[in-house]
C-alpha cells in the first residue's frame, strides 16, 4: 500500500495559494516550482505527492480514493455531494454562490422561472427550499449571457467582484450562500493515514485561522 | 461433487467463506425470492440506501419490486418470537442506483440479521462476526463502532428542530465541525448548544481511549453499553482494529444504540454497514429487537 499521502490540489491561482500553505505547513516539495508541464510532482522525504486537477474534479479525486486529501470550493462540495470528510475552512478563494437578473428585473410567479447555471444541484435545491417552481438550463460556461440573449431569466453562479456581472447589466439579487476553499479527506484514507492527516489538517486549520 | 477451488474467482470464495463463518456461529441461510411487493418499500422507503426501485405489474395486478434491500424482506417474514432470537444470514442481489452512471446496477451482498431478544453478548458477537468478516479479505481493516443514543441526545441539545438535526448529522458525518459552528450560528442557536455535537464528533480512536473520554461528560447509559459490547474485543487480536468514531452516523427513525461500519486498506468507501434497528422493527408493528449487518461485495471486486 502506498504510503505517501496523495493531495489534490485545484489547478489555477487558488491552488497555488494553497500549496504555499502545505509548505509552510512542512509538506513541502520543491519540485512543483519548476516551470514545466509535468501534472504529478513527489518528495519522498516528506512522504508528499502532489497534482494538479480541474478545480472541480477534486472532490471526484478525493472521494474515490486517487488523492487522500485535496482542497475544493465548497460549491464543488455542495454540487457534487461527494461521499468524503470536510476537516476545515481555508477562508481562502472567497465568493459568493448567488442569483443574478438583469437589472430592474421582477419575478414573475405565476411562470415558471427559468435559471441558467453551472451548479444545477444547488439551484435546485436552493428554490426548492422557497418552493419556486423553476426550469434549470444547464450551461457550463459564460452563463451571464443567457439572460441576455432571453435563454433564462436569471443565473445562479459565483460572484467574486460583481465585476462581470456589472459589465454584462446584470445585479446580483439574492445570496444563497459564502463559498470558499475547504479541505477534504477520503473517508477510507483517514482510517489508514490517520496521523498524517491529522498533522495536515492540524497545521492547515491552524495557518489559515486568520483568514475567517 | 468434487470441484477444483480453482474454479472460483475472489468473490464467490468470499461469499463461500463468509456462508460458512455464519454457520459456525448458528446463523441460518436464508434463501429469499429476487421479488417482493412494492408496499413493503413504499412504507419505508427513507429506509433504503438509494430511493429508486425497480418495479413491474405481476400477472395478478399486483405491483411488484426488485428487492433493493434485503432486510426489510427478512424482517417481514420473521415470526417475531421477542423472548428468542432468530440468526439468519444471507448472500443475495440487490438492485440499486449507481451513483456513478446514475442507472440501476445489480450489487452483490452478504451479511446477517440478528432478530428477537437482543442483548450486549449478542451485540458483541454480531460485531465480532463484523471483524471476522472484514478479515477476510486479508487487507488491513477498520471496524468503526458508534452510538446513536450518543447522538441524538447532542443533536437534541443543539436543537429540536428536525430539518435543522439533519443537516447537522449530516456534517457530524463528515468530521465537519465548522459546518456545524455555522449551522447553528445562522440558525440563531445560543453559542454553545452545539459543543457536545462538536466534542463528539471529534472524539474518536480506541475504544478505551474514547470511552474514558466520554466517562462522566455523556448520557451514562449508552456510554456503558458502548463498552459492554466492545469489551468483546479485550486481548483479541481485533482490539486495534476496533475504534469508536461518531461520524458513523443512520437515520434515526430505522436505527438506534449500536451502529457501525467498517474500512479495508484499498478500498475508497467503507464495505461493510451495520447497526441496531429497533425503530423499524417498532414501525412495521413487531415487538422483537433487531441487528445485522451487510458486506458489500462489489466494493471488494477489484481486491480479491
Amino acid at each position: 500500500m502506498d504510503k505517501m499521502l496523495n493531495i489534490a490540489l485545484p489547478k489555477g491561482r487558488l491552488g497555488e495559494k494553497v500549496y504555499a500553505i502545505f509548505e509552510e505547513a512542512g509538506f513541502e516539495c520543491p519540485s512543483i516550482k519548476e516551470n514545466n508541464r509535468k501534472l504529478i510532482f513527489e518528495n519522498n522525504e516528506a512522504g508528499v505527492r502532489y497534482f494538479w486537477v480541474k478545480p472541480s474534479d477534486v472532490a471526484i479525486y478525493v472521494e474515490r480514493g486517487a488523492a487522500d486529501v485535496g482542497v475544493a470550493g465548497k460549491d464543488i462540495i455542495l454540487e457534487y455531494a461527494p461521499d468524503v470528510y470536510e476537516l476545515c475552512d481555508l477562508g481562502m478563494g472567497k465568493c459568493r454562490m448567488a442569483v443574478a437578473a438583469p437589472k430592474g428585473f421582477s419575478d414573475d410567479v405565476n411562470r415558471t422561472l427559468r435559471v441558467a447555471t453551472k451548479f444545477s444541484k444547488i439551484a435546485k435545491d436552493y428554490y426548492s427550499s422557497i418552493g419556486r417552481d423553476i426550469d434549470i438550463i444547464h450551461l457550463n460556461g459564460s452563463i451571464e449571457i443567457a439572460p441576455i440573449l432571453g435563454l433564462s431569466d436569471v443565473i445562479v453562479d459565483i460572484v467574486e467582484t460583481g465585476t462581470t456581472l456589472k459589465e454584462n447589466d446584470l445585479e446580483v439579487i439574492e445570496t444563497i450562500l459564502p463559498i470558499s476553499a475547504r479541505l477534504i479527506a477520503n473517508k477510507s484514507s483517514f482510517k489508514f493515514k490517520t496521523e498524517m492527516i491529522e498533522k495536515v489538517a492540524g497545521s492547515i486549520s491552524r495557518l489559515t485561522e486568520g483568514n475567517k | 461433487m468434487r470441484f477444483d477451488e480453482g474454479v472460483l474467482d475472489g468473490t464467490e470464495k468470499l461469499i463461500f467463506s463468509l456462508r460458512s463463518l455464519y454457520g459456525e456461529y448458528g446463523y441460518k441461510r436464508y434463501k429469499m425470492s429476487k421479488f417482493e411487493e412494492y408496499a413493503l418499500y413504499g412504507r419505508n422507503i427513507d429506509f433504503l440506501v438509494s430511493d429508486s426501485v425497480i418495479t413491474f405489474t405481476d400477472t395478478d395486478g399486483k405491483l411488484m419490486a426488485l428487492k433493493p434491500d434485503v432486510t426489510l424482506s427478512i424482517v417481514k417474514n420473521d415470526r417475531d418470537d421477542a423472548d428468542n432470537v432468530t440468526k439468519v444470514c444471507y448472500d443475495e442481489s440487490v438492485y440499486r442506483v449507481s451513483k456513478g452512471t446514475g442507472t440501476f446496477r445489480e450489487i452483490k451482498q452478504a451479511g446477517l440479521e440478528c432478530i428477537g431478544k437482543i442483548d450486549a453478548a449478542l451485540l458483541g458477537e454480531v460485531l465480532t462476526l463484523a471483524a471476522k468478516s472484514l478479515e477476510m479479505t486479508g487487507k488491513k481493516f477498520v471496524l468503526e463502532v458508534s452510538h446513536l443514543g450518543l447522538l441524538d441526545s447532542a443533536l437534541s441539545e443543539a436543537t429540536d428542530d428536525a430539518a435543522l438535526s439533519a443537516k447537522l448529522l449530516e456534517c457530524a458525518g463528515g468530521k465537519n465541525v465548522h459546518g456545524i459552528r455555522e449551522i447553528c450560528r445562522n440558525a440563531g442557536i445560543p453559542e454553545g448548544r452545539e459543543d457536545k455535537l462538536v466534542a463528539l464528533v471529534s472524539t474518536y480512536g480506541s475504544a478505551a481511549e474514547v470511552i474514558d473520554k466520554l466517562t462522566g461528560q455523556f448520557d451514562e447509559r449508552c456510554v456503558k453499553e458502548l463498552e459492554e459490547v466492545l469489551s468483546v474485543f479485550e486481548g483479541t487480536p481485533y482490539a486495534d482494529s476496533v475504534r469508536i468514531d461518531f461520524s458513523v452516523t443512520a437515520d434515526g427513525n430505522y436505527y438506534n444504540g449500536i451502529i457501525f461500519k467498517g474500512f479495508v486498506e484499498g478500498v475508497p468507501e467503507g464495505v461493510l454497514s451495520g447497526g441496531q434497528y429497533d425503530r423499524l422493527m417498532k414501525k412495521m408493528g413487531r415487538r422483537s429487537r433487531a441487528v445485522g449487518f451487510a458486506v458489500y461485495l462489489d466494493m471488494l471486486e477489484r481486491l480479491l
